[in-house]
């Protein structure tokens, strides 16, 4: 089960554009090294990234094998109404880690 | 006991040279031209414009492995004037693609970092589609040494 | 040992004398003991994070964005809720955060009475599964033993290095002492003369370190991924195309302990990035 960290701040007023950051275990094998009897080891990587702000997409990600591994996504997000933050990683099998966070927005 | 394949692949492995790639139909490395052809499958005959996009990468990176890459678009981020998408594209990698970013204006702002994998040193080139259609790219080159002594899987 | 290496000052020495290496330096260490004192042959100590680019320091800098810091995180689950439901964690005896480890990882490699063995953290690890909480040993290298270590690791972060090395450590110490200045591999090359004698300078794409393990476990680009200070040490052997011992070999924890004592004084950086 991938370990996923997320910094994200808990409150927020209205309109301010906060910044999240994210970062997840994962090896992203890129499919093009080899191992010591020279065999290909097999691509395994995470292929999509999103977040939900209250059920709505506001940051998507589509990763290649480019992407390092533990990948680091950071990006931003303009509070509006307090709700839920969804953050989803999908792999090339189709397999989900999610986290979430609350999000306060108060004047 | 080492015998004389274990040496030579032990020899490879410090000298970074393979032998084994040349004798597969894999590539090693992407062109300009492969990202040219990308681009044109992702975004067709569209122009694209130069501007608006800034791209950072360091000037150099002692390890290719992980590299810190932050892309930032002049852009209001409204939803009258935002940015829809940003899409990275490598020169030199075994691949051209690297991510595709999509955004919209919930986002607030059109600043992204992340860190990525380069092969070689290449120029990473970044194109940005807003809301009205319209294609901006910015760019950046970087030089990636190699460690010492290359390892293998120890 | 160093008898053939008073030879006057030539450019070279000069520029490594600059970078803290001295040619023909010997530090009488503090303290008086009855037995004689080993010298310390680098002027000045210093971590492996001063030879990384400024890109790989910030990143370990980045109390967030630390890749080891995946490792730290997981070890701090293991140690709270151990590995399954009916496994007796570590904090069942040492208290729920790392609180009680602060301190302790500066002062390993330790001697063990009751093993008469030289323990590594790895190793006091697997000791306390093995006799306090039944379970077998974990693997070297295995995500658990890495998150682990990293997690009491983590906890000496900023404390100097103390390793005891008198008494019943003595024979364990010179044992690595040795190894340090031994020649071994295809290109006959022993640590020192990488790792004392060019300290700064370039080889291919790599500026060598004085080879100090205050980062360990680190997270290596090279590995893309958290890595124990065994493994580090048997790329070193590789790399002069020498056998390698197996990580938790006796011989790499007798080296661990001289490494430590190498580098009294600096501060425990884990888990480090290194590329």
């Amino acid at each position: 089960m991938p370990k996923a960290r997320i910094s994200a701040p808990p409150t927020a007023k209205p309109g301010e554009i906060i910044s999240i950051r994210t970062l997840i275990s994962h090896p992203m094998e890129s499919g093009f090294r080899r191992d010591s009897s020279g065999a290909q080891i097999p691509r395994n990587i995470l292929t999509e990234f999103v977040c939900l702000y209250n059920g709505r997409q506001a940051f998507r990600a589509e990763l290649h094998p480019a992407i390092a591994a533990n990948p680091f996504l950071a990006f931003h997000l303009r509070a509006d109404v307090s709700g839920t933050l969804e953050f989803r990683w999908t792999d090339q099998r189709g397999e989900v880690t999610t986290e979430t966070r609350d999000l306060v927005v108060e004047p | 006991m080492s015998t004389r394949r274990d040496w030579l692949a032990g020899a490879a492995a410090i000298t970074g040279y393979s032998l084994l790639p040349m004798l597969l139909p894999m590539p090693l490395s992407a062109t300009p031209a492969d990202v040219q052809k990308a681009m044109r499958e992702a975004f067709g005959d569209s122009p694209i414009s130069t501007g608006r996009v800034a791209l950072t990468l360091p000037a150099l990176a002692e390890n290719g492995n992980s590299v810190r890459l932050s892309v930032a678009v002049d852009s209001p981020m409204t939803e009258e004037d935002h940015v829809e998408f940003v899409q990275l594209f490598a020169e030199a990698n075994p691949l051209p693609d690297i991510a595709r970013f999509e955004l919209n204006a919930l986002g607030g702002r059109a600043e992204i970092e992340t860190r990525i994998r380069l092969a070689a040193e290449q120029r990473v080139v970044a194109v940005a589609g807003m809301n009205d259609g319209s294609l901006w790219s910015g760019s950046a080159s970087i030089v990636v040494t190699i460690a010492a002594c290359l390892e293998g899987l120890i | 040992m160093s008898s053939n290496r008073n030879r006057g000052f030539t450019a070279v020495s000069l520029a490594l004398a600059i970078l803290g290496v001295s040619a023909a330096c010997e530090i009488p260490a503090p303290g008086v003991t009855s037995e004689p004192e080993p010298t310390r042959t680098l002027t000045q100590a210093l971590s492996g994070y001063e030879f990384q680019a400024e890109d790989t320091q910030a990143l370990q800098d980045d109390p967030f964005a630390n890749p080891g810091m995946l490792w730290v995180d997981q070890g701090q689950e293991l140690w709270r809720d151990g590995g399954s439901a009916d496994e007796t964690s570590c904090s069942s005896c040492h208290g729920k955060n790392g609180d009680s480890m602060r301190g302790v990882a500066a002062r390993y490699p330790a001697y063990d009475a009751e093993t008469e063995s030289l323990l590594n953290i790895e190793g006091r690890i697997n000791r306390c599964r093995e006799k306090y909480q039944q379970q077998s040993p974990y693997a070297y290298e295995s995500a658990e033993l890495l998150a682990l270590t990293a997690f009491v690791a983590h906890q000496s972060q900023g404390s100097p290095i103390d390793v005891f090395i008198d008494g019943p450590a003595r024979p364990f110490f010179e044992s690595g002492q040795s190894y340090f200045y031994e020649r071994r591999g295809q290109m006959n090359l022993a640590c020192h003369q990488c790792h004392e004698r060019n300290v700064g300078r370039m080889l291919r794409g790599d500026r060598l370190s004085q080879g100090q393990p205050t980062g360990y476990p680190a997270y290596r680009l090279e590995w893309q991924t958290l890595g124990s200070l065994h493994r580090r040490l048997r790329f070193c052997n590789v790399g002069v195309r020498a056998e390698p011992f197996p990580a938790g070999a006796p011989e790499y924890v007798n080296l661990e302990l001289f490494l430590a004592w190498r580098a009294r004084g600096l501060q425990v950086d884990a888990p480090a990035v290194r590329r």
